[in-house]
């Protein structure tokens, strides 16, 4: 019999059994479809994420006191801070570097007029701009004068401007910063939520040296921001950097570093190795519903083997091969299960659309994914549908033709 | 080409081992001509459905000899024989056994499936042999739709459909009453007239086997002596 001739035979033989066919085929749909669901909100998160990471930079490192993944904590009070020696160190010394920017920030309370607002200050060289790539909104960059002097001058993130000023143009206005007075001289462009969903953009940045002198009051640098060339390993000029804070802060071999540097990349491995963990675990969970969905299947036709063992006494008495018995159920075995999977594609892909705008992440479509989805329901339909189909095949003609 | 279109030489059925064993045919000896219209009789349990699952290639005997036409059918694997009748065999059974919630012209048109014939051809054929029982005007009515004598007459059709060169029928008319019976046999013997079909059936009922040109009688196993 011709492919095609079975195909609508089991199709037609489907349709007959609306009721019993849906629920045969339910665990094969949801088993697909929670796969979809998972893939495609899994690679959204994954998309975002990276994206959100690669806004900070990817060639990043954070240079900081305190003690690193070995310690207790991170305590990085009981460590010594960084000065801007140690920055001019990694500078001279270590190769493949765009830019080192030595930083101190905290948070202050910022006044303007009647307006205030807690903000985090953030004290930087002119490095810290290129190394992060903040451009400007408005007005100019600190010049190497006022960095060096220390001058009371700031730049504004959106976000403290717009708190701050309103829509009035803060360029040139005064902003106090406890008892010190700072003109404003220019603001950034926006960049939104860090991945770990801080405002970015809520802040003011002024001189280091500034920072140190008027508002600290010490010649602390609390954060060495790196950012690496490109096309360097980021790992290499880590090591690097390791050794050099070592021997500069006299670690003795035996002991453990109390600084750290981290890596935006690593941070973004971890990440993905994380939603990778969760997809293969949730993976497990839709493979027993595809199992569970198969063994619906082979249950179902089982069933209807047996309902239908005279009609295949009279195929086989009117000419039928054992073969196309076989193929007859195994196709319908197989048609169930990929009616099913291609339900749970659909009832996946909506519910991906629904659920990447409720979780706010881009719905990514992967034809892969549905490719091998609707691949899988097949082979599962081919795989419990075996049995019953060899079943069928191997019943004897007058046996069958009998049975009542 | 033989002179016989079947021969059933020394066949024996064993069904069970040992004690338990029941000699459902015991050494037969049958020919059966081209065009011939043969009635098998007997008592319940003397082996007559037995010997037509044999000649049909439902059932393998368990000692003796069965030429086909030109083939010996012991020599046939199980693919072999499901093509013997596929081509040269058509059955008709005691329940019908159409094909539920399926068209009479699907049913009728079911062998012909099997034997990869092309769409239209089929169709053409299938209603051509609905024509040929009377029932011009059911093609599209499924058998829960059609008496039971219009539901033999699809068997039929069925049956005769792919023009076999044997009919074999087990009780064609057990399920019907006299009327219908009479009208199934009149059918019968008219294709074995006019078109000459060979038919082997199996019955019960003197009245059925007195369409045929001859009766052979089983008794515990045995063809008796025809009279
Ligand atoms: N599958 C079987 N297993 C065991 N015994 C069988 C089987 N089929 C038929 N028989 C026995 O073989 C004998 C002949 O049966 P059968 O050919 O059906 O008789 P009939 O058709 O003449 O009534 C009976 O005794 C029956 O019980
Ligand atoms: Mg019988």
């Amino acid at each position: 019999m011709i492919l095609w001739e079975i195909y609508l035979l089991a199709q037609r033989t489907i349709l007959r059994n609306v009721l019993r066919s849906s629920l045969t085929m339910l665990g094969i749909v949801i088993g697909v479809g929670a796969v979809i669901v998972m893939v495609t909100l899994g690679s959204g998160t994954t998309a975002k994420v990276t994206q959100n990471i690669s806004k900070l930079g990817t060639d990043i490192l954070y240079v900081r006191p305190g003690l690193g993944s070995h310690g207790p904590g991170g305590l990085r009070i009981a460590s010594k801070q960084f000065e801007l020696a140690d920055a001019e160190a990694i500078q001279n010394a270590i190769a493949g570097l765009q830019a080192v920017a030595p930083t101190t920030d905290s948070n202050r309370q910022a006044i303007v007029g009647s307006a205030n607002r807690t903000t985090w200050v953030n004290g930087v060289t002119n490095a810290y701009f290129t190394a992060l790539g903040w451009t400007l909104a408005d007005g100019r960059w600190f010049s190497d004068a006022e960095q060096k002097a220390g001058k009371s001058v700031c730049l504004l993130g959106q976000t403290a401007q717009k708190e701050l000023f309103g829509s009035t143009s803060p360029i040139g206005q005064a902003l106090r910063l406890g008892k010190v007075s700072f003109k404003v001289v220019g603001t950034l462009q926006a960049k939104g939520a860090s991945t770990f969903g801080q405002d970015q953009d809520d802040v003011i940045i002024i001189p280091l040296r500034t920072m140190q002198r008027r508002i600290a009051g010490k010649a602390d640098v609390r954060n060495i921001v790196i950012a690496v060339a490109p096309g360097v390993s980021t790992q290499t000029v880590t090591a690097d950097i390791e050794r050099l804070m070592r021997v500069r802060r006299g670690i003795k071999p035996n002991q453990y570093d109390d600084f750290n540097v981290r890596d935006m990349k690593e941070l973004i491995d971890t990440f993905t190795s994380t939603t990778m963990v969760m997809t293969a675990l949730l993976s497990a969970v839709a493979g027993v519903s595809l199992l569970v969905g198969g063994i619906g299947i082979m249950n179902t036709m089982m069933v209807s083997v047996t309902e239908r063992t005279r009609e295949i006494g009279t195929r086989l008495a009117i000419g039928a091969m054992r073969e196309e018995v076989l193929l007859q159920f195994l196709v319908e075995a197989v048609v169930l299960a990929t009616f099913g999977g291609i339900l749970g594609i659909l009832l996946g892909l909506s519910a991906s659309v629904v659920g990447a705008g409720l979780i706010g992440v881009p719905f990514i479509f992967k034809p892969g994914t549905v490719a091998l989805a609707f691949f899988f329901s097949g082979a599962v339909g081919v795989a419990f549908g075996y049995l019953p189909a060899k079943k069928a095949a191997q019943l004897d003609p007058i046996e069958a033709l009998r049975y009542e | 080409m033989y002179q016989d279109l079947i021969e059933l030489r020394n066949i024996t059925k064993i069904y069970g081992e040992g004690h338990a064993a029941v000699h459902a045919l015991d050494h037969i000896d049958l020919r059966i001509r081209r065009g011939e219209f043969v009635a098998m009789m007997g008592p319940s349990g003397s082996g007559k459905s037995t010997c037509l699952n044999i000649l049909g290639c439902l059932d393998s005997p368990t000692g003796g000899s069965y030429r086909f036409d030109d083939v010996q059918v012991e020599s046939l694997s199980l693919d072999q024989r499901a093509a013997l009748r596929r081509n040269f065999l058509g059955f008709i059974f005691q329940g019908f056994n159409l094909l539920n919630r399926t068209s009479a012209l699907e049913n009728v048109e079911l062998p012909l499936i099997y034997r990869r014939m092309p769409v239209r051809k089929r169709r053409e054929l299938a209603l051509k042999a609905l024509d040929d029982v009377g029932l011009a005007g059911w093609a599209e009515h499924t058998p829960g739709e059609l008496s039971g004598g219009q539901q033999q007459r699809v068997a039929i059709a069925r049956a005769l459909v792919g023009h076999p060169k044997v009919l074999l029928a087990d009780e064609p008319t057990g399920n019907l009453d006299s009327a219908r019976s009479k009208e199934v046999m009149e059918m019968l013997s008219g294709f074995n007239r006019r078109d000459g079909v060979t038919i082997v059936m199996v019955t019960h009922e003197p009245d059925m086997a007195a369409y045929a040109d001859r009766q052979i009688q089983f008794r515990d196993g045995v063809i008796e002596a025809v009279p």
